[in-house]
């Protein structure tokens, strides 16, 4: 928790000492005498007022040996060994040898099983869409105005979503960004979370991870705001909206810098965040003409697109995103719901993983995302049979570190490398199997789900008194 | 209207290059019959007119029948989609391609899908070229209690998909069926009491004079009539245990009626009742979220444990958004793996989504297995069927080899490599 709020206060820190640096000695100090105090709260305001209270429930040293390892960066160990202390991987290694392992470790034998690490979901409504998915619980989508940058999805999410604990045993997701819905163009704040219950959002929000912001292109936001008879009625204007506050946003960066700015807005705020580099964009955005138009307004506006979500036709142009160092965040084979997800195909991610760009599996679901090794597997035997063929340990990638990166937590997570989070699932079968599941799931080295252990897993405060409360679901 | 007047240029167009079915023998395969038995090594399948003349181990090919070596490969029956939208929609959110529902009809109990059917629809290619080969179609969509009347078809390439139109009655009697008869279950349950009631006074008395006091058009309570007297099984979506109870409870007052139920996401809870009633269910394998208020207690043992219960499951209930059904049967395989979940063994598994569909549909005898005399619908695949990663290599239909080909697929090749080249990717097909 505290590493979280030092280091987004340092990260700022850094950024004002730029700034002054940048001016002359004397003009600082007189515009410290003049700066009055509303200036100061419009750009010294607190980034971080909803801190994460999360912390690693206590776990003991573990060590999984003689199991089939998919590290996460694309490496296969067979016969590896995993070591897990203090809450983090201390090692994942080929050889016992390798490993300084204490006497009190708990030891798991491996044999026929395969570690990955934590499956990460880049784009879950969990929480904000909660089940049951009564009018209620429709928490996502902020649909008074075609941007609203302003609202933060972790003010909608409800811990007690019993779809937490779904993703956790039957899919090994040990984080997840939750996103707003998107019938806006710019539908607010993402939050990433552990895949922890927590009797508040704080207590299960990530720490350290960036914020995202939500962005969509095409049929929503032109359809939900056509149909109030407002603009964007029509994918230009969804485009000329974009491009009109990205303007005021930089005009409003431009004034905080300045020291001329007097008043709060938490709108420009956000979209500051992200030309400052400090707030990922995610990007929904399903036909390739469309994100090729998001890059040029992105360059326009001076933001990097992190990634794009559906990009149900980004086997059209994998070479652009390979160029932008964007990922794209699809389904294996969703298909035909909607005219713009007319032209998906099964091969998306096998062709994007020949072109060379950064390819994720995502739910955008709360059943699917209990399976997105499955999903995984899916495109890679698609891929195959279009002559593609993509071994295992990269196919893991998808849904781990690729994941990870694409929402600014892969130095924390989403791999085995010695010193990330102890997020680990030991499945009973290799993970791109459909017969496999996640037989343990440990977070931050907390062992968090044993299939083996029917106390160790989470039931939602809604389950309790329930008919099937703490059933195998 | 324009459709109307389209199929039958496109029957005209399509019936000239139709292939005919051609006796033939696939060796050398792992066959799967598709009626719960194991996969049998180094076996044969015998086609001959379109149907299945033997498949399994010790088979000999009578002379001069073409031989397919399937050099080891999984050769399954064709899958059977049991209660889904494919052939009424070619994109969900595009209204006019969309014929599920009808909201606004003055009718209900008396629609038709099979009219509406489009056997060129793209849902049905790429369900086609994920393994399917018979699907019921129903109305799922609907204004009222009933939503008509569905149909079985083929997946196949020619203009004649149906194989048997008005095959059952479609009825909503969960938390839809309360919302669609005025807001409660109560108003369901009188509303479909009322119902069968108008359709049993017609059914003795055809020609007669009707009371003056009925709810029903003429057509919707005839359409009923089958239903009443047990000619034409009622597909139920239920979910809730006690909504399942309340479905079953209808044979008292309606002894003739064939029941058929769908959803069942807490059968589990009910799997004595419906073990004891000998209906069929075709339930929905992988719920296991509180989606609803009448889904509290789903699981993804659902299946499993109403299956050990004796219940005559298998699954169905599937959009055709998501083509793969195989992964839904693998995942029962899955849940027999884990502690404390029930699933279901592999060739259960399998029958599944074959022979049991075809058997809830009251034709198992026609096809959804590799036993003598059903339709030559076969599959080779290049592995495990059950598993995600694996795929279709051939396909046939009442023995006539299917195209694999689609939209997607088409994509596929136009962009294995996304630069241009000399010319547009528009001139790349």
């Amino acid at each position: 928790m505290m590493g979280s709020a030092r280091h987004v206060r340092l990260g700022m820190m850094a950024a004002c000492a730029v700034a002054l640096a940048a001016a002359p000695a004397g003009a600082r100090d007189k515009k410290d005498k003049d700066e009055s105090a509303a200036v100061k709260a419009a750009r010294d305001f607190d980034k971080n007022p909803f801190p994460s209270t999360y912390r690693r429930y206590p776990g003991r040293t573990t060590l999984i040996t003689g199991a089939t390892v998919f590290d996460g960066t694309g490496k296969r160990i067979d016969q590896g060994a995993v070591l897990l202390r203090d809450g983090k991987i201390a090692a994942a290694a080929g050889a016992l040898a390798d490993l300084d392992v204490p006497a009190d470790a708990v030891r798991i034998d491996g044999t026929g099983k395969f570690v990955t690490p934590g499956v990460i979901d880049v784009h879950s409504h969990l929480g904000v869409y909660a089940s049951p998915g009564v009018d209620a619980h429709s928490d996502g989508n902020e649909m008074t105005s075609p941007t609203t940058p302003q609202v933060w999805a972790e003010h909608s999410v409800w811990p007690q979503d019993p779809g937490f604990s779904r993703a956790l045993v039957n899919g090994g997701v040990t984080s997840l960004q939750i996103l707003p819905g998107s019938g806006n163009l710019i539908g607010g704040r993402s939050v990433t979370l552990k895949n922890v219950y927590a009797r508040t959002v704080q207590g299960m929000k990530f720490p350290g991870a960036p914020y995202g912001m939500k962005m969509a292109c095409g049929e929503n936001p032109k359809r939900v705001y056509g149909e109030k008879g407002q603009i964007p009625s029509t994918r230009m204007g969804n485009f000329a909206v974009d491009r009109a506050i990205w303007i005021k946003a930089r005009e409003y960066r431009a004034k905080r810098a300045a020291g001329k700015l007097e008043e709060r807005d938490l709108a420009m705020e956000t979209l500051a965040g992200v030309l400052d580099g400090e707030i990922l964009v995610q990007n929904h955005c399903y036909r390739a003409d469309e994100m090729a138009q998001v890059l040029d307004m992105a360059k326009e506006a001076g933001y990097k697109v992190s990634a794009f979500h559906h990009a149900v036709e980004s086997y059209k142009i994998g070479d652009l995103l390979k160029a932008a160092d964007v990922c794209s965040a699809i389904w294996a084979d969703w298909w035909g719901f909607k005219m713009e997800s007319y032209d998906a195909v099964p091969e998306n991610a096998g062709i994007l993983y020949k072109a060379g760009a950064c390819v994720v599996i995502h739910s955008d679901d709360e059943n699917g995302i209990q399976r997105l090794n499955q999903e995984a597997a899916k495109a890679q035997g698609s891929a195959r049979r279009a002559g593609i063929a993509i071994p295992d340990e990269e196919v893991v990638r998808w849904f781990t570190l690729n994941a990870a990166k694409a929402i600014g937590v892969d130095k924390l997570t989403g791999s085995l490398e010695a010193g990330k989070m102890g997020d680990v699932v030991l499945w009973n079968g290799n993970p791109l199997s459909t017969y496999s599941r996640p037989e343990k799931v440990w977070v931050d080295g907390a062992l968090l789900y044993d299939a083996n252990d029917p106390k160790r897993r989470p039931v939602s405060d809604f389950e309790l008194g329930q008919p099937g409360e703490g059933d195998v679901k | 209207m324009i459709r109307r007047s389209a199929l039958p240029l496109m029957a005209a167009l399509l019936g000239a290059t139709a292939a005919q079915a051609q006796d033939m023998a696939i060796t050398n395969a792992r066959v799967v019959i598709g009626d719960g038995s194991a996969p049998i090594d180094g076996g044969t399948v015998i086609i001959r007119a379109g149907k299945v003349a033997a498949a399994g181990a010790g088979v000999a090919v009578p002379p001069g029948v073409p031989v397919i070596d399937a050099g080891g490969k999984w050769v399954t029956p064709g899958l059977v989609v049991a209660v889904t939208d494919l052939g009424l929609v070619d994109v969900g959110a595009v209204d006019a391609s969309n014929d599920v529902g009808a909201e606004k009809s003055p009718f209900n109990a008396a629609l038709d899908v099979a009219p509406a059917i489009n056997p060129h629809a793209q849902p049905i290619a790429i369900a086609r070229a994920n393994g399917v080969t018979r699907a019921a179609v129903a109305p799922l969509g609907t204004g009222a209690i009933f939503g008509g009347q569905g149909a079985i078809i083929d997946l196949g390439s020619d203009p004649r998909a149906v194989t048997l139109p008005r095959a059952f009655q479609y009825a909503e009697l969960g938390e839809d069926g309360a919302r669609l008869a005025g807001g409660s279950r109560a108003a369901t349950y009188a509303v479909l009491r009322n119902a069968l009631a108008e359709a049993r006074e017609i059914a003795l008395a055809p020609a007669g004079a009707r009371r003056n006091d009925v709810l029903l058009t003429r057509r919707d309570a005839a359409a009923l009539v089958p239903v009443v007297t047990g000619k034409q099984p009622l597909y139920a979506h239920v979910e809730r245990a006690a909504d399942i109870r309340m479905a079953l409870s209808l044979k008292g007052e309606f002894p003739a009626l064939k029941l058929v139920i769908v959803g069942a996401s807490e059968g589990w809870l009910a799997a004595s009742d419906l073990a004891a009633a000998g209906v069929s269910v075709l339930a929905t394998p992988l719920n296991d979220l509180p989606a609803r208020f009448e889904q509290l207690a789903s699981t993804q043992s659902n299946v499993g444990r109403m299956a050990a219960a004796g219940v005559k499951v298998s699954l169905g209930f599937f959009n055709s958004m998501s083509p793969t059904i195989t992964q839904f049967a693998g995942n029962l395989v899955a849940l027999g793996r884990l502690p404390r979940a029930a699933g279901l063994t592999w060739d259960k598994a399998f029958a599944a989504i074959s022979s049991g569909p075809a058997d809830a549909l009251g034709m198992a005898d026609r096809f959804g297995s590799l036993r003598a005399g059903r339709a030559g619908d076969v599959v080779i695949w290049d592995g495990d069927p059950l598993e995600a990663r694996s795929g279709v290599v051939r396909l046939f239909i009442d023995g006539i080899e299917q195209p694999l080909q689609n939209h997607q697929s088409r994509l596929r090749d136009r962009y294995l490599t996304p630069q241009e080249g000399s010319l547009p990717k528009a001139y790349d097909w």
